[in-house]
Protein backbone atom coordinates (compact mmCIF):
# COMPACT_ATOMS: atom_id res chain seq x y z
CA UNK A 1 0.00 0.00 0.00
CA UNK A 2 1.18 3.48 -0.59
CA UNK A 3 0.06 7.18 0.62
CA UNK A 4 -0.97 9.42 -1.77
CA UNK A 5 -1.90 12.87 -0.93
CA UNK A 6 -4.55 14.50 -2.90
CA UNK A 7 -3.34 17.59 -4.89
CA UNK A 8 -2.63 20.92 -2.99
CA UNK A 9 -5.28 22.77 -4.73
CA UNK A 10 -8.31 21.58 -2.57
CA UNK A 11 -6.22 24.03 0.37
CA UNK A 12 -2.77 23.41 0.59
CA UNK A 13 -2.05 26.69 2.63
CA UNK A 14 1.15 29.05 2.05
CA UNK A 15 4.72 28.29 3.52
CA UNK A 16 5.46 29.43 6.69
CA UNK A 17 8.18 31.75 4.75
CA UNK A 18 5.47 34.19 3.35
CA UNK A 19 5.74 37.45 5.01
CA UNK A 20 1.49 37.64 4.61
CA UNK A 21 0.02 34.53 4.79
CA UNK A 22 -2.61 34.01 1.99
CA UNK A 23 -5.63 32.79 2.18
CA UNK A 24 -6.30 29.21 2.61
CA UNK A 25 -9.96 29.61 0.59
CA UNK A 26 -8.50 29.92 -3.19
CA UNK A 27 -6.72 31.22 -5.90
CA UNK A 28 -7.81 34.75 -5.21
CA UNK A 29 -4.46 35.50 -2.99
CA UNK A 30 -6.46 38.46 -0.33
CA UNK A 31 -4.89 39.41 2.60
CA UNK A 32 -5.20 36.95 6.19
CA UNK A 33 -6.57 39.39 8.62
CA UNK A 34 -5.26 36.97 11.00
CA UNK A 35 -1.84 37.87 10.29
CA UNK A 36 -0.78 41.72 10.78
CA UNK A 37 2.75 43.07 9.86
CA UNK A 38 4.01 39.89 10.42
CA UNK A 39 2.33 39.03 13.76
CA UNK A 40 -0.74 37.39 14.70
CA UNK A 41 -3.83 39.01 15.14
CA UNK A 42 -5.08 36.49 18.24
CA UNK A 43 -8.55 39.24 18.63
CA UNK A 44 -9.02 38.02 14.34
CA UNK A 45 -8.45 34.17 15.79
CA UNK A 46 -10.08 34.31 18.67
CA UNK A 47 -13.75 34.51 16.07
CA UNK A 48 -12.87 30.78 14.43
CA UNK A 49 -12.89 29.50 18.15
CA UNK A 50 -16.45 29.24 18.56
CA UNK A 51 -16.22 27.93 22.46
CA UNK A 52 -14.08 31.46 23.08
CA UNK A 53 -17.52 33.39 22.39
CA UNK A 54 -19.36 31.86 25.07
CA UNK A 55 -20.07 32.90 28.59
CA UNK A 56 -18.96 30.48 31.84
CA UNK A 57 -22.37 30.21 34.27
CA UNK A 58 -21.51 33.32 35.94
CA UNK A 59 -22.61 35.53 32.76
CA UNK A 60 -18.09 36.44 32.75
CA UNK A 61 -16.24 35.81 29.53
CA UNK A 62 -14.22 32.56 28.91
CA UNK A 63 -10.76 33.60 29.66
CA UNK A 64 -9.12 30.01 28.67
CA UNK A 65 -5.85 30.20 29.91
CA UNK A 66 -5.34 25.90 30.27
CA UNK A 67 -3.83 25.28 26.62
CA UNK A 68 -1.15 23.19 28.03
CA UNK A 69 -3.69 21.05 29.26
CA UNK A 70 -5.72 20.87 26.37
CA UNK A 71 -6.46 23.72 23.47
CA UNK A 72 -9.16 24.74 22.11
CA UNK A 73 -10.39 23.72 18.26
CA UNK A 74 -10.97 26.52 15.75
CA UNK A 75 -14.06 25.91 13.27
CA UNK A 76 -11.51 24.32 10.44
CA UNK A 77 -11.44 21.42 12.66
CA UNK A 78 -15.05 21.24 13.59
CA UNK A 79 -15.96 21.63 10.34
CA UNK A 80 -13.38 18.39 9.37
CA UNK A 81 -15.11 16.32 12.09
CA UNK A 82 -18.57 17.37 10.82
CA UNK A 83 -18.03 16.92 7.02
CA UNK A 84 -16.51 13.36 7.79
CA UNK A 85 -19.55 12.13 9.49
CA UNK A 86 -22.37 13.47 7.52
CA UNK A 87 -20.89 13.32 3.92
CA UNK A 88 -18.43 10.22 4.13
CA UNK A 89 -18.40 7.93 7.21
CA UNK A 90 -16.76 4.56 6.22
CA UNK A 91 -14.01 2.29 7.76
CA UNK A 92 -10.55 3.19 6.03
CA UNK A 93 -8.06 0.52 3.78
CA UNK A 94 -11.61 -1.89 3.52
CA UNK A 95 -14.50 -0.42 1.47
CA UNK A 96 -14.57 -0.94 -2.20
CA UNK A 97 -17.06 1.74 -2.75
CA UNK A 98 -17.11 5.65 -2.95
CA UNK A 99 -17.18 7.14 0.81
CA UNK A 100 -15.05 4.32 1.59
CA UNK A 101 -12.30 5.35 -0.50
CA UNK A 102 -13.06 8.58 0.30
CA UNK A 103 -12.32 8.44 3.89
CA UNK A 104 -9.07 5.96 3.12
CA UNK A 105 -7.84 9.24 1.02
CA UNK A 106 -9.05 11.89 3.79
CA UNK A 107 -7.06 9.26 6.54
CA UNK A 108 -3.73 8.87 4.24
CA UNK A 109 -4.07 12.62 3.30
CA UNK A 110 -4.17 13.63 7.22
CA UNK A 111 -1.17 11.61 7.53
CA UNK A 112 0.85 14.02 4.35
CA UNK A 113 -0.07 17.10 6.16
CA UNK A 114 1.26 15.49 9.71
CA UNK A 115 4.46 14.15 7.98
CA UNK A 116 4.65 17.92 6.27
CA UNK A 117 4.06 19.82 9.20
CA UNK A 118 6.77 18.40 11.46
CA UNK A 119 9.18 18.34 8.23
CA UNK A 120 9.75 14.15 8.48
CA UNK A 121 10.95 12.61 4.92
CA UNK A 122 8.72 10.34 4.41
CA UNK A 123 4.96 10.07 5.65
CA UNK A 124 5.34 6.00 6.09
CA UNK A 125 7.44 6.95 9.26
CA UNK A 126 3.92 9.14 10.83
CA UNK A 127 2.24 6.25 12.58
CA UNK A 128 -0.91 7.73 13.93
CA UNK A 129 -1.61 6.99 17.81
CA UNK A 130 -4.28 8.46 20.13
CA UNK A 131 -2.04 10.77 21.64
CA UNK A 132 1.96 11.59 22.98
CA UNK A 133 1.23 9.04 25.88
CA UNK A 134 0.37 5.78 23.62
CA UNK A 135 3.28 6.67 21.63
CA UNK A 136 5.62 6.77 24.09
CA UNK A 137 3.91 3.08 25.40
CA UNK A 138 4.56 2.02 21.37
CA UNK A 139 8.28 2.48 21.50
CA UNK A 140 8.83 1.28 25.44
CA UNK A 141 6.96 -1.68 24.49
CA UNK A 142 7.79 -2.65 20.72
CA UNK A 143 11.70 -1.13 20.68
CA UNK A 144 12.21 -1.22 24.41
CA UNK A 145 11.12 -4.89 24.89
CA UNK A 146 13.63 -6.02 22.34
CA UNK A 147 16.64 -3.68 22.95
CA UNK A 148 16.73 -3.12 26.81
CA UNK A 149 17.82 -6.10 28.51
CA UNK A 150 19.42 -6.55 32.46
CA UNK A 151 21.44 -3.72 33.01
CA UNK A 152 20.86 -1.45 30.39
CA UNK A 153 20.49 2.58 31.16
CA UNK A 154 18.10 4.23 29.78
CA UNK A 155 18.05 8.19 30.60
CA UNK A 156 15.14 10.71 31.43
CA UNK A 157 15.21 13.93 32.87
CA UNK A 158 13.38 15.51 36.46
CA UNK A 159 11.11 17.75 34.35
CA UNK A 160 9.05 14.51 32.21
CA UNK A 161 5.51 14.34 32.42
CA UNK A 162 4.59 10.85 33.60
CA UNK A 163 3.63 9.97 30.06
CA UNK A 164 7.47 9.99 29.90
CA UNK A 165 8.79 8.48 32.67
CA UNK A 166 5.84 5.50 33.65
CA UNK A 167 6.39 3.74 31.03
CA UNK A 168 9.90 3.07 31.11
CA UNK A 169 9.46 2.68 34.50
CA UNK A 170 7.22 -0.54 33.66
CA UNK A 171 10.05 -1.39 30.77
CA UNK A 172 13.24 -1.63 33.35
CA UNK A 173 11.03 -3.12 35.82
CA UNK A 174 10.44 -6.17 33.22
CA UNK A 175 13.48 -5.86 31.88
CA UNK A 176 16.15 -5.44 34.96
CA UNK A 177 17.48 -2.05 33.19
CA UNK A 178 18.40 0.94 35.17
CA UNK A 179 16.81 4.68 35.00
CA UNK A 180 18.92 8.13 35.24
CA UNK A 181 18.05 11.48 35.03
CA UNK A 182 19.28 14.43 33.94
CA UNK A 183 19.04 16.81 37.05
CA UNK A 184 17.36 20.58 36.43
CA UNK A 185 18.66 24.25 37.98
CA UNK A 186 16.36 25.75 40.41
CA UNK A 187 14.97 27.38 37.02
CA UNK A 188 14.44 24.66 35.32
CA UNK A 189 17.04 24.37 33.26
CA UNK A 190 18.72 21.14 32.65
CA UNK A 191 21.88 20.50 33.35
CA UNK A 192 23.89 19.12 30.30
CA UNK A 193 26.99 18.86 32.32
CA UNK A 194 25.72 15.98 34.16
CA UNK A 195 24.02 14.64 31.12
CA UNK A 196 27.34 14.46 29.62
CA UNK A 197 28.37 12.31 32.83
CA UNK A 198 25.67 10.06 32.53
CA UNK A 199 26.03 9.46 28.96
CA UNK A 200 29.39 7.67 30.23
CA UNK A 201 26.92 4.70 31.00
CA UNK A 202 26.60 3.96 27.23
CA UNK A 203 22.58 4.27 27.89
CA UNK A 204 20.35 2.57 25.06
CA UNK A 205 18.28 5.29 24.94
CA UNK A 206 17.93 8.67 26.33
CA UNK A 207 14.34 10.09 26.30
CA UNK A 208 13.16 13.74 26.99
CA UNK A 209 10.91 16.36 26.69
CA UNK A 210 10.89 18.75 23.90
CA UNK A 211 9.31 21.78 25.99
CA UNK A 212 8.53 21.59 29.62
CA UNK A 213 4.38 21.29 30.26
CA UNK A 214 4.62 22.84 33.85
CA UNK A 215 7.87 24.73 33.19
CA UNK A 216 7.93 25.83 29.65
CA UNK A 217 11.38 24.94 29.41
CA UNK A 218 12.13 24.85 25.67
CA UNK A 219 15.22 22.27 25.95
CA UNK A 220 18.10 22.24 23.46
CA UNK A 221 17.06 19.41 21.74
CA UNK A 222 19.19 19.28 18.38
CA UNK A 223 22.34 20.01 20.61
CA UNK A 224 21.09 16.58 23.39
CA UNK A 225 20.37 14.60 20.35
CA UNK A 226 23.85 14.99 18.99
CA UNK A 227 25.74 14.12 22.33
CA UNK A 228 23.37 11.44 23.22
CA UNK A 229 24.16 9.72 19.23
CA UNK A 230 28.22 10.36 20.00
CA UNK A 231 27.22 8.43 22.92
CA UNK A 232 25.58 5.57 20.99
CA UNK A 233 22.40 5.94 22.54
CA UNK A 234 19.22 6.42 20.66
CA UNK A 235 17.08 9.61 21.52
CA UNK A 236 13.27 10.21 21.93
CA UNK A 237 11.46 13.52 22.38
CA UNK A 238 7.88 14.30 23.85
CA UNK A 239 6.76 17.40 21.54
CA UNK A 240 3.37 17.04 23.17
CA UNK A 241 3.96 20.58 24.26
CA UNK A 242 6.45 21.61 21.62
CA UNK A 243 4.55 20.94 18.01
CA UNK A 244 1.68 23.03 18.89
CA UNK A 245 3.90 26.27 19.77
CA UNK A 246 7.62 26.55 18.26
CA UNK A 247 8.21 25.20 14.69
CA UNK A 248 9.32 21.43 14.97
CA UNK A 249 11.75 19.90 11.93
CA UNK A 250 12.01 16.42 12.70
CA UNK A 251 14.54 16.11 10.18
CA UNK A 252 16.72 19.07 11.76
CA UNK A 253 16.88 17.94 15.20
CA UNK A 254 17.97 14.26 14.22
CA UNK A 255 16.15 12.29 16.86
CA UNK A 256 14.99 8.30 16.33
CA UNK A 257 11.41 9.01 17.87
CA UNK A 258 9.68 12.15 18.14
CA UNK A 259 6.11 12.02 19.62
CA UNK A 260 2.99 14.36 20.33
CA UNK A 261 -0.83 14.64 20.54
CA UNK A 262 -3.46 16.16 18.62
CA UNK A 263 -5.10 18.05 21.35
CA UNK A 264 -2.94 21.02 22.75
CA UNK A 265 -2.22 21.19 18.96
CA UNK A 266 -6.23 22.45 17.96
CA UNK A 267 -6.95 18.58 16.72
CA UNK A 268 -9.71 16.79 18.45
CA UNK A 269 -8.93 14.41 21.36
CA UNK A 270 -8.04 10.81 20.14
CA UNK A 271 -5.42 12.20 17.88
CA UNK A 272 -2.10 12.13 18.19
CA UNK A 273 1.65 10.52 16.48
CA UNK A 274 5.09 9.07 16.65
CA UNK A 275 7.03 9.79 13.88
CA UNK A 276 10.42 7.08 13.74
CA UNK A 277 12.96 6.56 11.32
CA UNK A 278 11.87 3.87 8.65
CA UNK A 279 14.72 1.06 9.46
CA UNK A 280 13.63 1.38 13.47
CA UNK A 281 9.89 0.59 12.76
CA UNK A 282 10.77 -2.07 10.22
CA UNK A 283 12.89 -3.91 13.12
CA UNK A 284 9.93 -3.21 15.92
CA UNK A 285 7.73 -5.99 16.34
CA UNK A 286 3.88 -4.63 16.43
CA UNK A 287 2.43 -2.84 19.71
CA UNK A 288 -1.48 -3.83 19.63
CA UNK A 289 -2.78 -6.97 17.38
CA UNK A 290 -5.65 -7.27 15.32
CA UNK A 291 -7.28 -6.07 12.06
CA UNK A 292 -5.53 -3.72 9.40
CA UNK A 293 -1.88 -4.63 11.25
CA UNK A 294 -1.58 -7.76 9.27
CA UNK A 295 -0.89 -8.65 5.84
CA UNK A 296 -1.82 -12.58 6.35
CA UNK A 297 -3.40 -14.09 8.96
CA UNK A 298 -3.18 -17.90 9.74
CA UNK A 299 -4.73 -19.93 12.67
CA UNK A 300 -1.33 -20.03 13.84
CA UNK A 301 0.93 -17.27 12.54
CA UNK A 302 0.48 -13.88 11.05
CA UNK A 303 2.68 -12.10 8.49
CA UNK A 304 2.18 -8.12 9.07
CA UNK A 305 1.55 -5.09 7.00
CA UNK A 306 3.76 -3.17 5.87
CA UNK A 307 4.82 0.21 8.02
CA UNK A 308 3.09 2.53 9.18
CA UNK A 309 0.20 0.20 9.38
CA UNK A 310 1.81 -2.84 11.29
CA UNK A 311 0.99 -0.51 13.95
CA UNK A 312 -2.29 0.59 13.70
CA UNK A 313 -4.00 -2.43 14.80
CA UNK A 314 -8.00 -1.71 14.46
CA UNK A 315 -10.12 1.18 13.15
CA UNK A 316 -8.61 4.07 14.15
CA UNK A 317 -10.26 7.31 15.09
CA UNK A 318 -10.69 8.42 11.64
CA UNK A 319 -12.57 11.42 12.04
CA UNK A 320 -9.91 12.73 15.01
CA UNK A 321 -6.56 12.01 12.64
CA UNK A 322 -8.28 13.74 9.58
CA UNK A 323 -9.15 16.86 12.21
CA UNK A 324 -5.51 16.80 13.17
CA UNK A 325 -4.41 16.91 9.45
CA UNK A 326 -6.48 20.10 9.00
CA UNK A 327 -5.20 21.16 12.78
CA UNK A 328 -1.40 21.30 11.02
CA UNK A 329 -3.02 22.97 7.82
CA UNK A 330 -4.93 25.35 10.50
CA UNK A 331 -1.05 26.10 11.91
CA UNK A 332 0.75 26.03 8.67
CA UNK A 333 -1.29 28.73 7.17
CA UNK A 334 -0.72 31.22 10.70
CA UNK A 335 2.89 29.63 10.35
CA UNK A 336 4.79 28.30 13.11
CA UNK A 337 7.35 30.76 13.58
CA UNK A 338 5.04 33.47 14.23
CA UNK A 339 2.95 31.22 16.61
CA UNK A 340 6.29 30.95 18.50
CA UNK A 341 6.62 34.87 18.52
CA UNK A 342 3.19 35.44 18.94
CA UNK A 343 3.50 33.05 22.51
CA UNK A 344 6.86 34.88 23.20
CA UNK A 345 5.68 38.50 23.17
CA UNK A 346 2.96 37.28 25.45
CA UNK A 347 5.17 36.23 27.95
CA UNK A 348 7.25 38.82 27.82
CA UNK A 349 4.19 40.78 28.50
CA UNK A 350 2.86 38.52 31.11
CA UNK A 351 5.87 38.20 33.23
CA UNK A 352 6.92 41.43 34.10
CA UNK A 353 2.96 42.49 34.43
CA UNK A 354 2.26 39.92 36.90
CA UNK A 355 5.39 40.63 39.12
CA UNK A 356 4.46 43.95 38.83
CA UNK A 357 1.05 43.90 39.53
CA UNK A 358 1.65 40.97 42.24
CA UNK A 359 5.25 41.72 43.84
CA UNK A 360 4.46 38.53 45.81
CA UNK A 361 3.57 36.29 43.48
CA UNK A 362 5.87 32.99 43.28
CA UNK A 363 7.15 33.04 39.51
CA UNK A 364 8.79 29.33 38.46
CA UNK A 365 10.82 28.31 35.77
CA UNK A 366 13.28 30.09 33.55
CA UNK A 367 12.71 33.50 33.33
CA UNK A 368 14.43 33.71 29.42
CA UNK A 369 11.61 34.00 27.54
CA UNK A 370 14.33 33.01 24.22
CA UNK A 371 14.44 29.28 26.28
CA UNK A 372 10.57 29.07 27.62
CA UNK A 373 7.00 28.74 25.58
CA UNK A 374 3.66 30.27 26.82
CA UNK A 375 3.41 28.15 30.52
CA UNK A 376 3.21 30.61 33.39
CA UNK A 377 3.42 28.29 36.58
CA UNK A 378 2.92 30.03 39.80
CA UNK A 379 1.29 30.60 43.14
CA UNK A 380 -0.50 33.06 45.56
CA UNK A 381 1.68 32.91 48.81
CA UNK A 382 -0.75 31.44 51.46
CA UNK A 383 -3.70 30.10 49.25
CA UNK A 384 -3.11 26.66 48.00
CA UNK A 385 -3.34 26.38 43.78
CA UNK A 386 -6.98 24.88 43.83
CA UNK A 387 -8.38 27.63 46.28
CA UNK A 388 -6.51 30.13 43.93
CA UNK A 389 -8.24 28.11 40.56
CA UNK A 390 -11.78 27.94 41.93
CA UNK A 391 -11.62 31.75 42.90
CA UNK A 392 -10.04 32.26 39.22
CA UNK A 393 -13.01 30.34 38.22
CA UNK A 394 -15.41 32.97 38.95
CA UNK A 395 -14.25 35.28 37.29
CA UNK A 396 -14.33 32.82 33.88
CA UNK A 397 -10.47 32.61 33.78
CA UNK A 398 -9.74 28.57 33.90
CA UNK A 399 -6.09 27.56 35.01
CA UNK A 400 -4.70 24.21 36.25
CA UNK A 401 -3.99 23.68 39.43
CA UNK A 402 -2.27 20.29 40.62
CA UNK A 403 0.78 19.06 39.81
CA UNK A 404 0.18 18.99 36.11
CA UNK A 405 1.30 14.88 35.92
CA UNK A 406 4.82 16.24 37.11
CA UNK A 407 4.97 14.88 40.30
CA UNK A 408 8.58 14.51 40.55
CA UNK A 409 9.33 18.19 39.12
CA UNK A 410 7.33 19.76 41.72
CA UNK A 411 9.42 17.56 44.31
CA UNK A 412 12.46 18.45 43.15
CA UNK A 413 11.29 21.93 43.30
CA UNK A 414 9.50 21.24 47.06
CA UNK A 415 6.74 22.22 45.71
CA UNK A 416 3.41 20.40 46.67
CA UNK A 417 1.23 22.02 43.70
CA UNK A 418 1.06 25.11 41.48
CA UNK A 419 -1.44 26.89 39.57
CA UNK A 420 -0.47 27.25 36.16
CA UNK A 421 -1.61 29.61 33.24
CA UNK A 422 -0.73 28.71 29.56
CA UNK A 423 -0.91 30.13 26.25
CA UNK A 424 -2.13 29.42 22.86
CA UNK A 425 -2.65 31.25 19.52
CA UNK A 426 -5.71 32.44 20.11
CA UNK A 427 -4.52 34.19 23.37
CA UNK A 428 -4.35 37.98 24.19
CA UNK A 429 -3.00 39.99 26.33
CA UNK A 430 -6.56 40.91 27.71
CA UNK A 431 -6.83 37.38 29.34
CA UNK A 432 -3.31 37.94 30.79
CA UNK A 433 -5.15 41.26 32.23
CA UNK A 434 -8.21 39.10 33.32
CA UNK A 435 -5.64 36.77 35.16
CA UNK A 436 -4.14 39.73 37.16
CA UNK A 437 -7.32 41.28 38.21
CA UNK A 438 -8.40 37.42 39.15
CA UNK A 439 -5.51 37.23 41.11
CA UNK A 440 -6.66 40.42 43.14
CA UNK A 441 -9.66 39.03 43.64
CA UNK A 442 -8.55 36.10 44.88
CA UNK A 443 -5.89 38.15 47.26
CA UNK A 444 -9.01 39.65 48.41
CA UNK A 445 -11.15 36.47 49.19
CA UNK A 446 -8.56 34.94 51.23
CA UNK A 447 -7.42 38.35 52.62
CA UNK A 448 -3.59 38.00 52.41
CA UNK B 1 -18.42 34.43 44.95
CA UNK B 2 -18.04 33.73 48.38
CA UNK B 3 -20.63 31.09 48.96
CA UNK B 4 -17.76 28.89 49.12
CA UNK B 5 -14.98 31.27 50.82
CA UNK B 6 -18.01 31.79 53.72
CA UNK B 7 -15.67 33.60 56.75
CA UNK B 8 -16.02 30.75 58.63
CA UNK B 9 -14.54 28.76 55.57
CA UNK B 10 -11.49 30.63 55.61
CA UNK B 11 -11.52 30.83 59.52
CA UNK B 12 -11.05 27.32 60.34
CA UNK B 13 -8.32 27.20 57.27
CA UNK B 14 -6.42 29.89 58.69
CA UNK B 15 -6.64 28.78 62.38
CA UNK B 16 -8.16 25.25 61.95
CA UNK B 17 -9.03 23.72 65.29
CA UNK B 18 -7.06 20.71 66.98
CA UNK B 19 -3.92 21.70 64.55
CA UNK B 20 -0.70 19.76 66.30
CA UNK B 21 0.75 16.83 66.75
CA UNK B 22 -1.11 14.82 69.93
CA UNK B 23 1.20 13.63 72.35
CA UNK B 24 0.17 9.78 73.27
CA UNK B 25 -1.77 8.73 70.09
CA UNK B 26 -3.26 5.12 69.77
CA UNK B 27 -4.79 5.53 66.37
CA UNK B 28 -3.63 7.58 63.33
CA UNK B 29 -3.30 7.89 59.05
CA UNK B 30 -1.70 9.96 56.75
CA UNK B 31 -4.14 10.71 54.28
CA UNK B 32 -3.40 12.39 50.84
CA UNK B 33 -5.33 13.62 47.82
CA UNK B 34 -2.89 12.76 45.38
CA UNK B 35 -4.67 14.94 42.46
CA UNK B 36 -3.95 18.10 44.23
CA UNK B 37 -1.34 17.52 47.00
CA UNK B 38 -3.79 17.71 49.94
CA UNK B 39 -1.96 15.90 52.89
CA UNK B 40 -4.07 15.15 56.61
CA UNK B 41 -2.15 13.41 59.39
CA UNK B 42 -5.04 12.62 61.79
CA UNK B 43 -4.20 11.29 65.58
CA UNK B 44 -6.76 10.06 67.78
CA UNK B 45 -6.39 8.92 71.54
CA UNK B 46 -9.00 6.62 72.43
CA UNK B 47 -10.28 5.42 75.52
CA UNK B 48 -13.29 3.85 77.60
CA UNK B 49 -14.48 3.92 73.58
CA UNK B 50 -14.39 7.37 73.21
CA UNK B 51 -12.59 9.76 71.11
CA UNK B 52 -10.69 11.31 73.98
CA UNK B 53 -8.33 13.60 72.34
CA UNK B 54 -7.93 14.41 68.37
CA UNK B 55 -5.36 16.44 66.66
CA UNK B 56 -4.39 16.91 62.93
CA UNK B 57 -1.09 17.95 61.14
CA UNK B 58 -1.12 18.79 57.23
CA UNK B 59 -1.29 21.37 53.83
CA UNK B 60 -4.28 21.71 51.92
CA UNK B 61 -6.59 24.05 50.06
CA UNK B 62 -8.66 25.78 52.23
CA UNK B 63 -11.77 23.33 51.63
CA UNK B 64 -9.89 20.29 52.85
CA UNK B 65 -7.69 21.92 56.06
CA UNK B 66 -11.77 23.69 57.01
CA UNK B 67 -13.51 20.27 56.42
CA UNK B 68 -10.55 18.83 58.96
CA UNK B 69 -11.02 21.37 61.41
CA UNK B 70 -15.28 21.31 61.48
CA UNK B 71 -14.89 17.30 61.29
CA UNK B 72 -12.14 16.97 64.48
CA UNK B 73 -14.68 19.47 66.56
CA UNK B 74 -17.82 17.29 65.48
CA UNK B 75 -16.23 13.75 67.43
CA UNK B 76 -13.79 15.14 69.76
CA UNK B 77 -15.30 13.27 72.67
CA UNK B 78 -18.02 11.37 71.07
CA UNK B 79 -18.45 7.72 71.31
CA UNK B 80 -16.15 6.15 68.89
CA UNK B 81 -19.22 4.45 67.33
CA UNK B 82 -20.92 7.55 66.70
CA UNK B 83 -17.76 8.83 64.94
CA UNK B 84 -16.92 5.37 62.52
CA UNK B 85 -21.05 6.21 61.81
CA UNK B 86 -20.59 9.65 60.64
CA UNK B 87 -21.25 9.54 56.54
CA UNK B 88 -19.85 12.46 53.65
CA UNK B 89 -23.19 14.41 53.93
CA UNK B 90 -22.70 14.40 57.36
CA UNK B 91 -19.32 16.18 56.45
CA UNK B 92 -21.05 18.35 53.85
CA UNK B 93 -23.63 19.27 56.13
CA UNK B 94 -20.27 20.55 58.65
CA UNK B 95 -18.79 22.56 55.79
CA UNK B 96 -22.39 23.86 54.54
CA UNK B 97 -21.16 25.06 51.48
CA UNK B 98 -21.60 23.42 48.21
CA UNK B 99 -18.98 21.10 46.69
CA UNK B 100 -18.51 20.80 43.06
CA UNK B 101 -17.48 17.27 42.66
CA UNK B 102 -14.45 18.14 41.62
CA UNK B 103 -13.53 20.09 45.25
CA UNK B 104 -15.34 16.49 46.74
CA UNK B 105 -11.88 14.70 47.40
CA UNK B 106 -11.12 17.77 48.60
CA UNK B 107 -13.69 18.32 51.50
CA UNK B 108 -13.79 14.62 52.12
CA UNK B 109 -10.14 13.96 52.83
CA UNK B 110 -10.99 14.21 56.02
CA UNK B 111 -13.56 11.56 56.73
CA UNK B 112 -11.87 9.02 54.68
CA UNK B 113 -8.20 10.03 56.96
CA UNK B 114 -10.37 9.32 60.24
CA UNK B 115 -12.31 6.01 59.13
CA UNK B 116 -9.25 4.61 57.90
CA UNK B 117 -7.55 5.57 61.32
CA UNK B 118 -10.12 3.88 63.17
CA UNK B 119 -10.27 0.55 60.94
CA UNK B 120 -6.81 0.29 61.60
CA UNK B 121 -7.10 0.95 65.47
CA UNK B 122 -9.71 -2.11 65.28
CA UNK B 123 -13.11 -0.61 65.59
CA UNK B 124 -15.03 -2.04 63.01
CA UNK B 125 -15.43 1.91 61.26
CA UNK B 126 -16.87 1.67 57.82
CA UNK B 127 -14.97 2.86 54.85
CA UNK B 128 -17.47 5.22 53.76
CA UNK B 129 -15.90 8.33 52.38
CA UNK B 130 -15.48 6.91 48.63
CA UNK B 131 -15.63 9.40 45.85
Amino acid sequence: MTITARPDASGNPPGTGAPEGGSPAGPAATADPRIRDGCLVPEVIRAEFPILATATSTGKPLVYLDSASTSQKPQAVIDALDTYYREYNANVHRGIYEIGERSTAAYEAARVKVARFINAPDAHEIVFTRNATEAINLVAYAWGRQSIGRGDVIVLTEMEHHANLVPWQLLVQERDGDLEFIPITDDGILRLDVFEVLLRLRPKLVAFTHVSNTLGTINPVAEMTRMAHEAGALVLIDGAQAVPHVPVDVGAIDADFYVFSGHKMLAPTGSGALWARRELLESMPPFLAGGEMIREVHLRRSEWNEIPWKFEAGTPDIAAEIGLGAAADYLRTLGMGRVRDHERELLEYALPALAAAHPDLALYGPMDPAIRGGVVPFNVPGVHPHDVAQVLDRSGVAVRAGHHCTMPLHERLDLPATARASFNVYTTRTDIDALIAGIAEVKRVFGV
Amino acid sequence: MDDLYRDYILEHYRRPHNFGVLEHANASHEGANPLCGDRITLQLRLADGKIAAVGFTGRGCAISQASASLLTDEIKGKPVVDAAALTSQDVLDLLGIDISPARLKCALLSLETLQRALAEAGTGARMEAQV
